[in-house]
């Protein structure tokens, strides 16, 4: 029995990859078993070659693996790109119809099954994926009805006839490649999971949860990769909760109108990647100087400009932070699991409104995409705190407007929304008094700079980076942020296994940095290794300037368009150490 | 109930004396009141330049936004809380330069919202260069041998965008002016009032005279038929756009916000968001 295993299914874009990895994956779900989910695929949406891999566990893994031991291919460039990949006789299942060939050099086990002659046999060539899935599923001899299960609620709702020739053509799938291969492999058989299931979802799908569960009921926003499926999601949600999306004209458009409607006293949010982080960056100020609460979220792609629009990059980080002209202040946060990217979204929302000001929510391509299996999430969590909002105002003898930004000890001023008797005030992005009313003033400046820069002092942020420190002199003290977390951890058993004691921070809060908090750590360690996906270490740079530790840090990056892989942060890693004795 | 009187505030315009924006402003005031409108229940959202700091001489919720984006501002304030009136206003640069996007959109979009573009056809804060409502041949500083461009025709392109109320005024005539905000306050959907109002001190060529010899105004023509798209278009090419009046309404179509799948008569900001743990269930099972 095995632990753990990597299957991935390739073909041509729009041929059936993403189907046949989401049946066999709910499947899976269904059996307790966890998921991690990585998507290779192009700015395209017909042809060129994709391919989808998952990682199936038996413990929680949130890494994809340096090898592979299955593939199932749809075509000879999925075999001829990915079997490199292939473990040592591991398994190739192909659709019959193109003559699959095993590329010299690589030793695997080859199953020919007719995939496409069966889907045409029952009447459709799109049931290409259930005799895949099918195939698959039987090669690692688990339960068939868990399967047909799946399949019946994925086609439910379009009538037993359609269930029952998929469920015949998962069938005919298994069998086939059962006769050839003599019965499920042996050497491929999964230890049972715990039974107990998971959810299994994209960081995508648990940003639009958290917000719609964090009372999010506007969402203006402009489509872009990674972000869409937010908007997606919030489309097909949001009018059961009275709220709606708008797709604007361009992320000015979605920026300005979240602010306009957060103005209004709606939750409202936009999310996008780094093109439309840069369009956005007027109006971030805008929000930041007229405090008012926004949430934007920025799932990096491979940037700059249109980069590499469907590949992962952590190289927005300088740009969310220091991207608005004049000094605002502002708030980044960046979940590193899917759970996170829900409940991150409600403290967001939340943070947004008690400190009135933009908040970005970053995440990165594999943690907005790569789809995974999370822990139940908790009711009980969705807590919704709307900081100095009033509700009712009192009339004011003297004639003069409700004091919007009244200056406090902790910079928040009591916030009244359009509509309310008494509550009217003004609002601007030009400098101002405390009745919001423009003022050129260098005491009412200096005075408005301090209480807008001074509200973040006393931020109250729910852990600003996770430790899993177990040892007191760690050998290295690993740093990173976003889906690299998983990664970390498993190069770091491998490190364990050498001998090399590891720590490891994952950074939660970006901005304000959370230096002081993290300078016993860093005092602490001999070395520091900061992973991240870009080429001018943005992370290391922060760490070094609020934190210290320049002497000893060392940056590991990965800028290729491919998420870090196990054994490649385990190599650095082991070099430095060995470098050093 | 609020008179004209509660709709004035203390401050000062900094406006050059002369210049088209205090009628502007007067007509605001006035048609807020006209049509029976509390000072908190109406809001503002303007521009940047000149005009745009209108929103802080008026009574009432005022948002002073960033160059060229009043509209999706004053949209998205108007989709959370669909109980406000809400008037955009703001230059001919902020409106059909910078936010020319917005403008075409938010016409197509028909939120409802009232669109006051205080068209002077020159930037003043700035200090006289060319806005795209310059002639062709309109010497400035930017362009000291005149313009070269095509001065943009914003009613033509509206009706065009799919608008469906559409008006042209003068600040000088403040009856009509105030009629006609009144009108947009009332249309349901985007309406769209194009005003001019003359750069005293900038442009030397679109003065009050001007105006006056070749305004068109729809009010004197009789048998005028506002709900006739084809034939307001005409008018405006015939006449150089520079008709006045109600230039074109449809009343057949009703706004963006009664058209949303399941948006309610309550404004979003105004409802519960807290969902309840069976509905959080609910959502879940797409997951599992």
């Amino acid at each position: 029995m095995i632990e753990q295993l990597s299957w991935k299914i390739g073909g041509q874009q729009g041929e059936g990859v993403e189907s046949t990895d989401r049946i066999f994956s709910t499947a899976l779900n269904r059996l307790g078993y966890y998921l991690y989910g990585y998507r290779h695929f192009s700015s395209r949406i017909k042809g060129g070659h994709t391919n989808n891999k998952i990682r199936i566990s038996t413990k929680p893994m949130r890494a994809i693996s340096d090898d592979l031991d299955i593939l199932v291919a749809f075509d000879q460039e999925s075999i001829d790109v990915n079997a490199a990949e292939l473990r040592e006789n591991g398994v190739i299942v192909a659709d019959a119809k193109f003559n699959p060939v095993v590329p010299e050099g690589v030793n695997a086990r080859l199953f020919p099954v007719p995939i496409t002659a069966i889907a045409e046999e029952l009447g459709t060539s799109l049931m290409k994926n259930m005799v895949a899935s099918g195939a698959s599923w039987a090669l690692l001899g688990l339960p068939m009805d868990v399967f047909n299960k799946a399949v019946e609620e994925e086609f439910g709702r379009k009538g037993a006839a359609v269930v029952e020739k998929n469920v015949e053509a998962v069938s005919r799938g298994a069998q086939f490649v059962l006769d050839s291969a003599g019965g499920p492999l042996v050497d491929f058989q999964l230890a049972p999971a715990d039974g107990k299931q998971k959810l299994f979802m994209i960081g995508n799908d648990a940003i639009a949860l958290g917000a719609l569960a964090a009372g999010c009921r506007f969402m203006p926003a402009y489509p872009i990769t990674p972000a869409s499926e937010i908007m997606e999601y919030l489309i097909k949600a949001l009018p059961k909760f009275g709220g709606t999306v708008i797709q604007t004209e361009d992320e000015i458009a979605a920026i300005t109108m979240a602010i306009g409607a957060n103005y209004g006293g709606a939750r409202a949010m936009t999310a996008s990647a780094g093109p439309g982080l840069s369009l956005m960056m007027e109006a971030i100020g805008l929000a930041g100087m007229t405090e008012t609460p926004v949430v934007i979220v920025d799932t990096q792609r491979g940037g700059p400009s249109t980069g590499l629009p469907t590949k992962i990059e952590q190289s927005d980080v300088n740009a969310m932070i220091y991207g608005t002209h004049g000094e605002i202040p502002k708030i980044v946060i960046a979940p590193s699991t899917v759970e996170e990217c829900f409940y991150d979204m409600i403290q967001a929302f939340n943070l947004a409104e008690k400190y009135q000001c933009p908040v970005i929510v970053m995440t990165d391509l594999q943690l907005s995409l790569g789809k995974q299996s999370a822990e139940p999430l908790d009711y009980n969590k969705i807590v919704i705190e709307r900081g100095a909002l009033v509700s009712e105002v009192e009339p004011r003898e003297d004639g003069s407007l409700f004091q919007r930004y009244e200056l406090t000890d902790s910079g928040i001023s009591p916030r009244v929304l359009p509509g309310v008797k008494n509550g009217i005030h003004h609002v601007t992005g030009v400098e101002h008094g405390t009745d919001g009313r423009p003022s050129e003033s260098p005491v009412v400046r200096k005075n408005m700079m301090e209480k807008r820069l001074g509200k973040l002092k006393a931020l109250d942020f729910d852990a600003p980076f996770h430790a899993d420190a177990p040892h007191e002199e760690p050998d290295l003290l690993i740093i990173g942020m976003g889906s690299t977390g998983g990664t970390i951890d498993e190069a770091r058993g491998r490190l364990a296994k050498d001998g090399i004691k590891t720590n490891h921070l994952t950074i939660r809060l970006l901005h304000p940095f959370p230096g002081e908090q993290l300078k016993p750590y860093i005092d602490k360690a001999k070395k520091i290794v900061v992973v991240e996906n870009n080429a001018t270490a943005q992370l290391a740079s922060l760490i070094k300037l609020h934190a210290g530790g320049s002497d000893k840090l060392h940056s590991v990056l990965k800028y290729n368009g491919n998420p870090f892989l196990p054994s490649e942060i385990h190599k650095e890693c082991k070099g430095l150490i060995a470098w050093q004795h | 109930m609020a008179t004209l009187k509660d709709f004035r505030n203390n401050v000062k315009p900094n406006w050059c004396p002369g210049c088209g924006d205090f009628s502007i402003q007067a007509a605001i005031q006035r048609a807020a009141a006209n049509v029976g409108l509390e000072p908190e229940q109406l809001a503002i959202v303007s521009g940047i330049g000149c005009s745009g700091r209108i929103s802080g001489y008026i009574n009432a919720y005022g948002f002073h936004g960033v160059h060229g984006r009043s509209l999706p501002i004053a949209q998205g304030l108007k989709m959370a809380n669909r109980d406000l009136t809400v008037i955009a206003a703001g230059g001919d640069g902020d409106g059909f330069a910078i936010g020319m996007g917005h403008t075409v959109h938010a016409i197509r979009r028909n939120i409802n919202v009232t669109y006051i573009v205080m068209d002077n056809q020159i930037y003043g804060l700035t200090k006289g260069q060319p806005s795209p409502r310059s002639a062709e041949g309109f010497k400035t500083k930017n362009a000291p041998h005149g313009s070269i461009e095509t001065a943009v025709a914003p009613l033509e392109l509206a009706l065009a965008a799919g608008a469906t109320f559409v008006a042209q005024s003068f600040s000088s005539n403040l009856k009509q002016l105030t009629t006609l905000i009144e009108e947009g306050i009332k249309h349901d959907g985007f309406s769209l009032i194009n005003v001019f109002s003359p750069c005293v001190t900038f442009n030397k060529v679109n003065t009050y005279d001007w105006f006056k010899e070749n305004i068109v105004n729809l009010e004197e023509m009789e048998g005028y038929d506002p709900s006739n798209r084809a034939l307001a278009m005409s008018k405006l090419m015939e006449t150089n756009g520079m008709l006045t009046g109600l230039i074109y309404q449809d009343k057949t179509r009703t706004s963006y916000e009664n058209l949303v799948t399941g948006f309610k008569e309550e404004p979003i900001a105004l409802q519960d968001i807290k969902i309840t743990s069976e509905q959080f269930d609910k959502l879940l099972t797409e997951f599992k």
